[in-house]
């Protein structure tokens, strides 16, 4: 994972509530087995039309939204499947934060964990960000460390769990912080109960 | 100090170390072939093991066709994504029930019937409906395929403790009602996203009277409410249905388990974050309108006009559905005609889901013009409901009968429906395209969804079937 530090670009802004992640990867595209060039199936129902030609009023396909860095959003993002594509769609297609009142749980925990950087805020400010990415040339500076957004008028400060803004800041290996946990891991593992199950040992076909 | 609830004996017996988040233990990861060749690849070039095959079961349930096994996975993409579970299970020693196996099925069908899901786990699989699990006590949630690979390598997972919530359903379900229609009730009530953050704890007499199966269609569609997870407290019920499976505790371990499992439940004292009621008693039928879960209403309601919904976000989603659906405000629900009806998946593809079904096709005929099909939810689920001639049945009034797998629910193999065909799904999720591009899918239960078979369009089963 690529550390996450200060984040500066356009925006894009899709203000619906409830946005599931089957719209923003459609199951057709989790067939594939490799994680990276999911970003040209983004949003791909929204995006192109029954016959397969691109709707050029869906707001991903205006070309002064191109170059998008942060998705703004509207509550509850990313609810439903678990498909990390979804988040790695988002980030495939440029994005490196997503802002919205609430994000589904699953989907918030998929983008920090591959760096995709994920900002919950009061419905207001997300309003007035709304506002803000009309113009599609307007602006926004996130910076992590800080914890600060700045956009036209708008400056506040954002919330994140410590320790998600640590594993961002240092783009590190969460596996390899856990590995060094292994004693107690195995302590634990010493007290787990005889009678749970595994999957190796009985259970006859 | 208070008592503690069931989620906060399970998480706290968990904990490996830290508070938020919380290093936990994962008691099993299920696996299937479409969330984990990412993860086993990120293994692969960190030269990293996995470190609990025992703890770890893997089948093939989403991309697999529900026809003509024998002739192989024709679908290229498919095979390729199915070949590379094999090849990861055999390298790591992971036990996969593969396609020739007696016990393949749906991750979340299968693991309860072995009897891997036991009460007091924590359990974790790469897919959403994981809560399905939570039905035994068990704290079981959906994870991306990052946290699968973490499990893989470590056996835990971070995660910061949710909050907890209550859902009191008191009173008796009515004649006629499912299972099916007190969550889709619940969720029509509290919102797709009025669970986010929390764990949901089902409480309440309603509750307690449920089948395993039934509490597993429950727990299934929590997520469908934006919680983290759904749970019951494990009680005789429960007990009954995991005695003798085969990966049940046996002998002493039986006797064991049973006692850790009879204190698994909230303390009388202790309080919850948040609490909702739902009185089971006045529960209907229900059917879905929309393109979320909480779109539903009752059999006996109407297609709503978009402007009583006072929020303008739920005006302009309720617009959108009514577009996506082809469906005109104040349409009786019973006017709706549908042409293709799928009974199976996670939330329903279970033996007293398929015996409800049954039940209400028995000597009728599916409607002219209406493709239905029956995909039981495991192989072991075929076999039984073809044991009580279940299948010759369906058969008999022009279902399919279907080999298992997750089918329609999510159309990732052929069983898609095709742009602007209307399904009576007995699955959980009516999003957009979710069963193929335009697609338009109505959630009703079991029962609902033979019904409805048989006319052609939405009937009230509960003046349908005999008493």
């Amino acid at each position: 994972m690529k550390p996450v530090r200060a984040i500066t670009g356009t925006m894009l802004h899709m203000d619906r509530a409830d946005v599931d992640t089957d719209q923003i990867i459609p199951q057709q595209f989790l067939k594939r087995i490799e994680r990276d060039g999911y970003g040209e199936f983004l949003f791909h129902n929204w995006a192109h039309h029954d016959n397969g030609e691109l709707n050029h009023e869906f707001i991903i396909n205006h070309p002064q939204r191109s170059g998008a860095r942060v998705l703004i959003a509207g509550p509850n993002f990313g609810c439903g499947s678990s498909r990390e594509h979804a988040a790695w769609a988002i980030q495939d297609w440029g994005f490196e934060a997503v802002i919205a009142p609430s994000l589904a749980d699953i989907f918030k925990n998929n983008a920090a964990n591959i760096g995709l950087l994920p900002i919950e805020l009061d419905g207001e400010h997300v309003a007035v960000l709304f506002d803000i990415a009309t113009d599609p040339a307007a602006v926004i500076d996130i910076d992590l460390l800080e914890q600060t957004i700045v956009s036209g008028e708008l400056t506040l400060e954002f919330d994140i769990n410590p320790n998600v803004k640590e594993r961002l800041l240092g783009g590190i290996d969460t596996i390899g912080v856990t590995l060094g946990h292994g004693e107690a891991i195995s302590a634990h593992e010493s007290r787990r109960p005889s009678w749970m199950p595994m999957t190796t040992a009985g259970g006859a076909a | 100090m208070a008592g503690q609830t069931l989620f906060q004996k399970v998480w706290d017996s968990h904990v490996v170390t830290g508070t938020d988040p919380s290093l936990l233990y994962v008691d099993l990861q299920l696996v299937h072939e479409v969330t984990s060749p990412q993860a086993f690849a990120g293994l692969a070039q960190s030269n990293r093991r996995v470190r609990r095959p025992d703890l770890t079961l893997a089948t093939i349930d989403h991309g697999v066709p529900t026809t003509d096994r024998h002739l192989g996975i024709r679908d290229r993409l498919s095979k390729t994504q199915i070949d590379a579970l094999r090849a990861n299970c055999a390298t790591h020693g992971i036990t996969l029930f593969d396609l020739d196996d007696p016990r393949q099925g749906i991750v979340h069908v299968i693991a309860p019937e072995q009897g891997l899901t036991q009460p007091g786990m924590l359990i974790v699989c790469g897919d959403s409906h994981t809560s399905t699990h939570g039905a035994f006590g068990a704290l079981a949630f959906g994870i991306g395929t990052s946290e699968v690979e973490h499990v893989l390598a470590t056996q835990t997972i971070w995660q910061s403790r949710p909050g907890s919530m209550a859902i009191e359903i008191d009173g008796q379900l009515p004649w006629g009602v499912s299972a099916k229609d007190l969550i889709l009730g619940a969720i029509t009530a509290i919102g797709v996203s009025g669970g986010g953050k929390h764990v949901i704890e089902y409480r309440g007499a309603a509750v307690e009277a449920l089948t395993m199966e039934e509490r597993m269609t429950v727990c299934n569609m929590t997520i469908e409410a934006g919680a983290r997870a759904g749970m019951i407290a494990p009680d005789e019920t429960t007990f009954a249905y995991l005695k003798d499976r085969p990966f049940a505790p046996q002998g002493q371990d039986w006797d064991l388990a049973l006692e850790a499992w009879t204190t698994m439940r909230t303390d009388p004292d202790a309080v919850f974050d948040a609490t909702h009621h739902v009185d089971a008693s006045r529960l209907v039928p229900h059917v879905s309108w929309g393109v979320n879960p909480a779109q539903t209403v009752g059999i006996d309601g109407e297609v709503p006009h978009p402007e009583t919904f006072t929020d303008h976000l739920q005006r302009d989603s309720a617009v959108r559905a009514l577009q996506y659906m082809d469906l005109d405000p104040g349409t009786p629900m019973t006017d709706i005609v549908i042409d293709h009806v799928f009974i199976g998946s996670c939330a329903n593809g279970r033996l007293e889901d398929l015996r409800a079904a049954a039940r209400v096709a028995e000597g009728k005929s599916v409607k002219n013009g209406v493709s239905a099909i029956v995909v039981p939810g495991s192989m072991q689920v075929k076999a039984q409901a073809e044991a009580e001639g279940l299948d010759r049945i369906f058969t008999s009034a022009g279902f399919e009968w279907r080999d298992a797998g997750c089918s329609s629910c999510l159309a990732m193999n052929p069983d898609v429906i095709p742009p602007g065909g209307r399904c009576a799904s007995t699955s959980n999720r009516n999003y957009e395209g979710r069963q193929g591009r335009g697609a338009r899918t109505h959630l009703v239960s079991p029962a609902m969804a033979a019904a409805s078979a048989i006319t052609g369009h939405f009937v009230d089963v509960r003046e349908w079937e005999p008493r």
